[in-house]
Formats: C-alpha cells, sequence, structure tokens
C-alpha cells in the first residue's frame, strides 16, 4: 500500500476537491458582480423603466449577427408619458401581478418557465396583436377577460380568468413592453415584430 | 417479535426521524405523478378542470411536490446514516422530531393555499402568503423562512453530532455541502421588479442547487450506500467522492452560465456557460464507472438487490438524464432554438428522476431492511421479489417514454417555433398544433400512466418487501467460504 500512485491517493484528491472549489466559487463572485453591474435597470443590456414612454423596435445588428432592442422616440403607453418614478411603479405593479397570478407555470419569460402558452419575452413587439394603435387595449381587454377573448389557434387552450383588475392588466403591458426592451442576445431568434411606425 | 415486522425498536434515533421523512416523501412522490397526469392530461384535453385546477396550478404542485419529496429524501438519507458514519448517538433526536412535524405542517399548508386560494391579486402580500409565483420555488416567503429554519435546525443535528462522534471523508464533504445548499437558499428569497436580477439570482438557487450542491450530496449517499450494499472499502469511495467533487464543482459552479445565454446577462456567458456546462456530464461519467466497477469487483454480491439496482439505476440515470440529455442542448448554438421548448422538459424528466429519485429509493430499500430487523433481501427473496423488478421496470421504461416523447415533440417545436416561423405567438400555436407535436404529447400521457403504476407499485413494494422474511441480511462485508 506504500507504493500508492498519486493518482490513487484519497489525500491528493481531497486537496483538489477543496482548491478546484474555492477556485471556481471565487471566479463565479467576480463574474456575478461584473454581471449584476451589467443587469442592473437602468443600463445598457436592462434599460431603466421609463423606456416605457419610448418607441421600441427589434431589429437585425449585422455586427453581433443577431436581433436586438432598438430605443426610438416618444410612444407614451396608454397616452400618458411618466416620470422615472411613475414608471418603475407601474411596471412593479406587473411584475408583482406576474407572480401573484403564477404566470411563469404556462408561459416562459426570458425562456424560462413553463410550455403550456407562449412566450413572453417579446409579447409586446408580437404581430399577434395586428396593428400598433389597438395593441395596448386588446391586451388589457385580454387579460381581464382571457376567456371571452381567448385566441386559442386551434389548440383549444384558453387562459383561465385571473380576476385581474384594469390597473393590474396596465401595470402588466408596461411591465412587458418594458421586457421587450432588454437586450437578450439574440433570443428568441429570428423573431419578426409587429410592424410599427418610425420614431420621430 | 418476529424479525420481519416493522419494528421502530431496530432504528437508531436519527433512523427513526428518517423513516418518518421517507414516508411522506413517497407520499409526495406519488402527489408529484398524480399532478403530472393532470398537466399531461390538459396538454390534450385543454378543457378539463379549466378554470377549477389549470394549468399552472397542476404544474406547480407538480414540480414542487418534487423539490420537496426530494429534499424530504435528502434529509431523511443523511438522518439515515448520521448516527452509523459518526459512530454516536443523534444530539438533538426530539429537537428532530418538532422539526419534522413543523416541516411536515408547513408543506400541508403551503400545498392546501396552492390548491384552494391559488392566486392573489398583484401585491406583496399575495408573494408573502400565497404565492411567489417563480418556478421551481413558489412557496411564499412566509415558508421560506420556515424552510430556512428548519433546515438550519436538520444542519445543527447533523453537524453537532459528527461533532461529539467521529469525522470521516463523507461526513466532512455532507456538511460542508449542506452549507452551501442552506446558504444558496437565501438567494431566491427577495423580490425586484428587474426580471433580469430576478432570473439571475434565481439560478442560483435552482442551479447550485441541482446542478452542483445536490449533486455532491448524492454522491455522499452513493459513497455511503455502496459500503452499505456492497461492502466497498471506505478508502476507494472516500477517494472516488474526492474525484466527482472536484469534478463537479470544477464543472457546475461555472455551468451556471448556461443559463445565463438569455436573460439580459453579458455575451461573455456564451464562451463561459458553454465551455463548462459541456464538462458537467465528466463526474457522471466517473459515477457509473465507479459504481459499476465496485460493483464488479464485489461480483455484485450484495446485502440488499433492489438497493444496488436503485443505485446503479442512479449512476446511469444521472448520466444519461443530467449528463447527456444536458448536453445536448447546453450549447448556446443549439439552446437558442431549444431554449424554452419541450426539450427542456424532456431534460427535466430524466434528470430529476435519473439523478435523485433513484437514489432516495435506493436509500428507502435499505432503510425498509433495517426496520424490519435487518432482514435478507439478496437473491431468492418471497414471489421471486417481482414488485420491486417490476417497479423498478416499470418506472424506468416510464420515465425514459416520457423522456423520448418529450423529446420528440421539443425538436418539433425548435424546428416549426423557432427555424421556420420565428418565436412569434403564431410561430408558437403552429408548432403547438403539428401532428408531431401532439403524438409527443400523447405518448408522454401513455408513458405517465406506466410512470403511475410504476409508482403504486413501488409504494406497494416498500410495504410489504421482506415481511414474511426469516434469514437474515448477508454481511457483504465477509467473503462467503469457497466450496
Amino acid at each position: 500500500m506504500a507504493d500508492t500512485p498519486w493518482w490513487a491517493s484519497e489525500d491528493v484528491w481531497r486537496k483538489w476537491a477543496i482548491w478546484v472549489t474555492a477556485f471556481m466559487a471565487v471566479v463565479l463572485i467576480f463574474l456575478t458582480f461584473d454581471t449584476v453591474a451589467k443587469i442592473t435597470a437602468g443600463g445598457e443590456r436592462v434599460p431603466g423603466y421609463d423606456v416605457i414612454n419610448k418607441r421600441i423596435f427589434y431589429t437585425f445588428n449585422a455586427d453581433r449577427n443577431m436581433q436586438e432592442p432598438v430605443i426610438g422616440g416618444d410612444a407614451p403607453l396608454f397616452g400618458k408619458m411618466l416620470s422615472a418614478g411613475e414608471a418603475e411603479e407601474l411596471v412593479n405593479l406587473g411584475k408583482l401581478t406576474v407572480q401573484a397570478k403564477n404566470c411563469m407555470n404556462c408561459h416562459t419569460l426570458l425562456g424560462n418557465g413553463a410550455y403550456y402558452a407562449p412566450d413572453l419575452t417579446k409579447a409586446w413587439l408580437d404581430p399577434a396583436w395586428g396593428a400598433e394603435s389597438v395593441r395596448e387595449q386588446l391586451m388589457v381587454s385580454f387579460l381581464m377577460d382571457p376567456a371571452t377573448n381567448a385566441r386559442t389557434y386551434g389548440t383549444g387552450r384558453r387562459m383561465p380568468q385571473l380576476d385581474i383588475t384594469e390597473d393590474e392588466a396596465k401595470g402588466i403591458v408596461a411591465f412587458l413592453k418594458w421586457m421587450s426592451s432588454i437586450d437578450t442576445n439574440g433570443f428568441p431568434k429570428g423573431f419578426t415584430p409587429i410592424r410599427q411606425e418610425e420614431s420621430s | 417479535m418476529s424479525i420481519a415486522a416493522l419494528n421502530s425498536a431496530n432504528l437508531n434515533a436519527g433512523q427513526k426521524v428518517a423513516v418518518k421523512y421517507f414516508t411522506v416523501a413517497m407520499v409526495l412522490f406519488f402527489a408529484q405523478c398524480l399532478f403530472g397526469m393532470l398537466a399531461g392530461l390538459q396538454y390534450l384535453q385543454p378543457d378539463f378542470l379549466y378554470n377549477v385546477l389549470d394549468f399552472n396550478v397542476n404544474r406547480m404542485v407538480h414540480i414542487n411536490a418534487m423539490v420537496v419529496w426530494m429534499l424530504f429524501g435528502f434529509i431523511g438519507s443523511v438522518y439515515w446514516l448520521v448516527e452509523d458514519e459518526s459512530g454516536t448517538e443523534l444530539v438533538g433526536a426530539k429537537l428532530a422530531n418538532v422539526n419534522f412535524w413543523i416541516l411536515t405542517l408547513a408543506v400541508t399548508v403551503v400545498v392546501l393555499v396552492y390548491l384552494f386560494v391559488q392566486t392573489g391579486p398583484g401585491t406583496k402580500e399575495t408573494i408573502w402568503f400565497i404565492n411567489e409565483g417563480r418556478e421551481y420555488i413558489e412557496a411564499p416567503r412566509w415558508a421560506d423562512f420556515g424552510i430556512v429554519a428548519c433546515v438550519l435546525i436538520f444542519f445543527y443535528n447533523v453537524a453537532a453530532t459528527f461533532m461529539k462522534g467521529k469525522w470521516s471523508g463523507i461526513s466532512g464533504v455532507l456538511v460542508l455541502d449542506l452549507v452551501a445548499l442552506a446558504g444558496l437558499y437565501l438567494a431566491g428569497m427577495f423580490y425586484t421588479t428587474n426580471i433580469s436580477m430576478d432570473q439571475h439570482w434565481w439560478w442560483w438557487v435552482i442551479h447550485l442547487w441541482v446542478e452542483a450542491t445536490w449533486e455532491v450530496l448524492v454522491g455522499c449517499i452513493m459513497a455511503w450506500g455502496l459500503m452499505k450494499t456492497l461492502g466497498a472499502r471506505r478508502k476507494i469511495v472516500t477517494t472516488w467522492l474526492y474525484i466527482e467533487v472536484a469534478l463537479m464543482f470544477g464543472s457546475g459552479i461555472l455551468g451556471l452560465g448556461h443559463h445565463y445565454f438569455w436573460i439580459g446577462t453579458p455575451e461573455y456567458w456564451f464562451t463561459i456557460g458553454g465551455f463548462f456546462s459541456a464538462l458537467e456530464p465528466i463526474p457522471l461519467v466517473a459515477m457509473v464507472v465507479h459504481a459499476v466497477y465496485d460493483s464488479g469487483t464485489h461480483n455484485f454480491r450484495n446485502s440488499n438487490h433492489p438497493a444496488l439496482a436503485w443505485l446503479i439505476a442512479h449512476a446511469f440515470g444521472n448520466f444519461f438524464g443530467a449528463g447527456v440529455w444536458g448536453f445536448m442542448h447546453t450549447l448556446p448554438q443549439i439552446n437558442l432554438y431549444t431554449h424554452g421548448t419541450q426539450w427542456t422538459a424532456s431534460h427535466g424528466h430524466l434528470a430529476f428522476f435519473g439523478a435523485y429519485a433513484t437514489i432516495i429509493i435506493a436509500m428507502i430499500y435499505i432503510a425498509v431492511q433495517k426496520w424490519r430487523g435487518d432482514v435478507w433481501m439478496s437473491g431468492d427473496l418471497a414471489d421471486k421479489g417481482w414488485k420491486w423488478k417490476w417497479s423498478l421496470g416499470l418506472l424506468n421504461v416510464g420515465v425514459v417514454g416520457m423522456t423520448v416523447a418529450l423529446l420528440i415533440s421539443g425538436y418539433e417545436q425548435s424546428f416549426v417555433e423557432r427555424a421556420l416561423e420565428g418565436s412569434t405567438w403564431g410561430g408558437y400555436f403552429s408548432a403547438q398544433t403539428q401532428p408531431w407535436f401532439i403524438q409527443g404529447m400523447h405518448w408522454r400521457m401513455l408513458f405517465g400512466w406506466v410512470t403511475t403504476a410504476g409508482v403504486v407499485l413501488l409504494l406497494w413494494d416498500l410495504a410489504t418487501i421482506g415481511k414474511k422474511e426469516t434469514r437474515r441480511a448477508i454481511d457483504p462485508t465477509v467473503t462467503p467460504a469457497t466450496t
């Protein structure tokens, strides 16, 4: 037993286990500081909440070889320009409602969640809303009464009645508009956005 | 007292608590299947229980029952081995019991609220008292604090017992791993408006549990289980455990990056996440080699055939489910098309079953054996052991069947919805109505029935195996005399 080669030694592997784990944990912590700074709302990748006052496009960037959100001119949500604080409050109400109504156990957000209903990452930009002019109202009506306004595309799957109030519905729309402005590295791929007027 | 009756006098204090955890774990395993079946059925019959028990509720209970039964299974497993491994009595047996009842009561309340209240208004109160609405960690905030308190009590009990008794390689890894496991849960206990920030920390809990600390925890259980069932030498299993820890944390910690491709996080995660997560199968291969090689060197002579069979099922299930199925879509070039499709569901089913359900079932067979007074559980069982063999077969065939069915639907979805139709809602529904997608859902349902039949048979077997046995278990450490 005295001739145990190093690769069969308990002691050698214990040290490897400790050092590898410690090293990887330290690298992760450094990367986490950088990532958290880059995804804080108001940065380049995750815009501030008052982006809901602007028109949001999703266009192909040849240098990055992927689609990315582009912030356009003024396009206030529900026709009202909001201060940064008001915008955050509205998006926050939407985010709270999305959690409180357990949306993530049917839908995906940023691709995470369940697969029974469509992804919401670019829901604001989806061509299913028809025209830009009616989009906001259609979204609010749908959220408040999904059973009556159901569009199941032949699947028969309908969103349940979740008792969403008008304020909550508007909050959700604000949240979805803000989420569509997040730079998701080209996810979802090859997305065809709704036709929108050019920014002024 | 007949040798084969279930008798708590056969158990030490830790084991008496363990069997309680195992019992609840098995009830929740059945609940997981039941709600999975309801959710699966809703893909085929969307009007079924519409506005009564909707898909989001069934799916939430399905995945939450799974997380909780696995945690109960892990806690039970650790309580089971703590006195054996430390060579001393559990420091707080009463505390462990009280803790068990509080945790079980809390889980019951959470599930009842899920089922009967379901959702609430868009306020912080809903998140505190009804449902947090974040996949896997939906438990409301009050329950989060309860869980942390219960896990800390559990941790104290385990760590203090080892400190009073003796330490070993296995217990050292186990205790450090439990610190990380409990600590990581805190990363999921806050609310933020920012969905990118939310999911960034949410993955700290989900990934660093499932693809790091849980894997190391089952590595410890595997090491102990191989000693127990096969009589494998401690030095060998401990060395393997260290190798697995080095490989698992070496790949899995930065492998976290494969969840950071599309949530708003920077592009450098493509390289880091893709590279390290591609290495994650390596420790799982090591585990297969370890388990099969150890079994071979002992000529498969072991004290508990069902437990060893489930340990081997764990080694392969972990490798295929977590390793191969994870690797298939972990590179960003592929994940761009598969992220958020039934590919993930396919991977999830095989990985959670293969990596975790299997090894907890193995531990429960070890527990039942001793609970009945260390009865014989090797070859030549009563009724030829048909129940454990059939439940092993049905469960594995059922889960693999669901996995393949979901994968076929996932392939179709990534082609039609993502590659062809540009990921719009129209594209999503177009993919959902393709015959190949729907066929996958039908096959998944069929294999769901097979799995559920396997669970029912498993529960029946666990309740009855060894009941009429009169022989004592073999001692795997003693080599039989050659004739």
